[in-house]
């Protein structure tokens, strides 16, 4: 029998439920991440209009770069501002 | 950890037939036995000493746990099994104090070295550090069942890039540590996307796996701390879909015992160093990081360079500074410099005679990193062949001139890349029209110097987002 040293991180995943699904979004606050890719503001801006006829509060926010995982302020920020998000890649 | 065997109280031997020594000394140990309790352990046959009866230590247990480093060794040992005193070799005097018998011996002469224990022979002591439960280590042990193959299992088990992988045993791992002054349990960086803090001990894991000989462990530490920084975004190199990967450069006087290839076919197979290296780093991304192809890891097309691309630079082959001088280190320092970069691709120039002419068609080329129409947000390393930099070389120019140079040629006339020219959507809005743009930002343009002796041709690797917003190249000491 050979015994080996495990290479990865022996990590265990956290098991993270995912948040509820809301039933809709009117009244709700709505977060719209824009990554920073080209466009993606107009994909967002059309998001909005539709999420406003529907009665949806929209909140607009952007990371600094497209290329780097949004920083943990902006996360709690979202998190603590909206009871949704929708995040856009675009190009 | 393994509670050492205790030895028996009065006299204890360890002897090898394979020792001249122990030889010369065989009927001593007959003589002491006639007077006193006296064990013998033999290391490698049980027949010998033919003086008195042996017991077997051919597994080396009592040689390891006892911290036996030379045959003939003699230990004296109390009544409660704790060791008072040794002496090692033979030293007729030493050995007539020893056991207080002043005839024992008078006919051998009066002194001869002893040799080494097969217990810390090089071919064995890391498996034996590792069998007796030495090692220290406190990574998990994966056991392969008999009927497994190692080699399948290690890719049943998603570890591999694809390619074989070398068994990372707990001896071969010991054996890997010993080329690091570094405490196995160091934490080395922080590794995206999972975000795991990486040991000491588990880079050297990857490191065996990838083929790395220890004393390539240092490079692979540093190449690990260079590309976990936010300056680099080993992160953003993963998710992105453009398909570039962490390049590394070596330079110091390091690349020559490490034997990595700055000549003939650099960039290629052939050398261990050069390949394994940047392998290391890649397993470590994957296996303790989490990045996998398919994963966070979405490059559209990928690079070869992505299975692992470390250099060295000819430093030996110009008078031109290093591309770590360059970057801000000393003269004579070992570093490591990590760029986010695709695969290379050659610049070829066959004809040009003077540094003017080369300079001219290596900046045409240049304009074209993946695409023409792509400006300043890109960076890129251009590798000079000897041939080519013997022009600048005879013609006296140094790298700040060949830069300066370079970067004149390097300005884009927006007008001939807005959008919709040539028939092609691709481009720059309207209005950036009527504007000199350098190709790169200022510093985005990288320059090293390798390659065989023969070969008019260079090669340039274009980067990904530079900058603060992407990629920056980092440059790290190697230190032991």
């Amino acid at each position: 029998m050979t015994t080996v040293l495990d290479p990865t991180n022996e990590a265990t995943p956290t098991q993270i439920d995912p948040a509820m699904r809301p039933e809709s979004l009117a009244g709700l606050t709505v977060g719209l991440l824009d990554i920073s890719k080209p466009r993606g503001d107009i994909f967002l801006n059309r998001v909005e209009e539709r999420l406003t006829a529907l009665g949806s509060t929209v909140k607009r926010y952007k990371k600094p770069t497209f290329a780097k995982p949004a920083p943990v302020d902006l996360r709690h920020e979202i998190a603590s501002q909206c009871d949704a998000v929708i995040e856009a890649l675009a190009d | 950890m393994v509670t050492p065997p205790p030895l028996s109280a009065g006299l204890v031997a360890f002897v090898k037939r394979d020792c001249e020594t122990c030889k010369l000394v065989d009927p001593v140990l007959g003589a002491i036995a006639k007077d006193e309790p006296l064990t013998v352990y033999t290391q490698d046959d049980v027949s010998f000493p033919t003086s008195v009866a042996a017991v077997d230590d051919l597994a080396l247990e009592m040689s390891w746990h006892h911290n036996i480093e030379t045959v003939p060794t003699l230990i004296r040992v109390d009544a409660n099994g704790v060791e008072e005193e040794r002496i090692v070799g033979w030293s007729r005097d030493q050995w007539q104090a020893f056991t207080g018998n002043m005839e024992l011996g008078i006919t051998l002469p009066g002194f001869r070295p002893g040799c080494g224990s097969l217990s810390v022979d090089p071919s064995r002591a890391d498996e034996l550090n590792a069998r007796m439960g030495g090692s220290g280590l406190v990574t998990r042990r994966v056991d392969f069942a008999e009927l497994e193959d190692d080699f399948e299992a290690m890719y049943d088990r998603g570890w591999s890039d694809g390619l074989p992988l070398v068994p990372p045993t707990e001896a071969r791992v010991m054996r890997m540590l010993e080329g690091t002054t570094r405490s196995a349990s160091d934490i080395v960086a922080n590794v995206a996307p999972d975000l795991i803090d990486v040991t000491v001990e588990k880079i050297a894991v990857n490191a065996v796996m990838a083929g790395c000989k220890p004393e390539y462990l240092p490079v692979v530490i540093a190449a690990v701390e260079a590309i976990c920084t936010d300056e680099f975004n080993i992160h953003g190199l993963l998710a992105t879909t453009m398909s570039v990967g962490p390049v590394f450069v070596v330079n110091g006087p390091i690349r020559k015992p490490l034997g990595m290839n700055s000549g003939i076919n650099v960039f290629g197979q052939g050398n261990r160093a050069n390949l394994t290296i940047g392998r290391a780093v890649q397993l470590i991304v994957r296996n303790v990081g989490g990045g996998r192809p398919g994963g966070v890891d979405r490059a559209t097309q990928g690079s070869p360079a992505k299975i692992g691309l470390a250099f060295p630079e000819d430093e030996e082959g110009t008078p031109w500074i290093s591309l770590a001088e360059e970057r801000g280190m000393e003269p004579g320092v070992n570093a490591i410099t990590a760029l986010c970069l695709e695969g290379p691709r050659l610049i070829v120039d066959q004809l040009s005679r003077t540094p003017e002419s080369l300079t001219n068609n290596i900046a045409e080329c240049l304009m074209t990193t993946h695409s023409k129409r792509m400006v300043y947000g890109i960076d890129a390393l251009l590798v000079l062949s000897p041939e080519h930099m013997s022009r600048y070389v005879d013609a006296g120019w140094d790298r700040a001139r060949f830069r300066a140079e370079l970067e004149e040629r390097l300005m884009v006339n927006t007008d001939d890349i807005i959008r919709g020219t040539g028939g092609i959507d691709e481009g720059l809005p309207a209005d950036f029209a009527g504007m000199q743009l350098p190709k790169f930002r200022p510093g985005g343009l990288h320059i090293a110097h390798a390659g065989g002796p023969a070969g008019l041709f260079s090669s340039v690797f274009a980067g990904w987002v530079s900058g603060e917003k992407g990629s920056v190249p980092v440059t790290k000491e190697i230190t032991p």
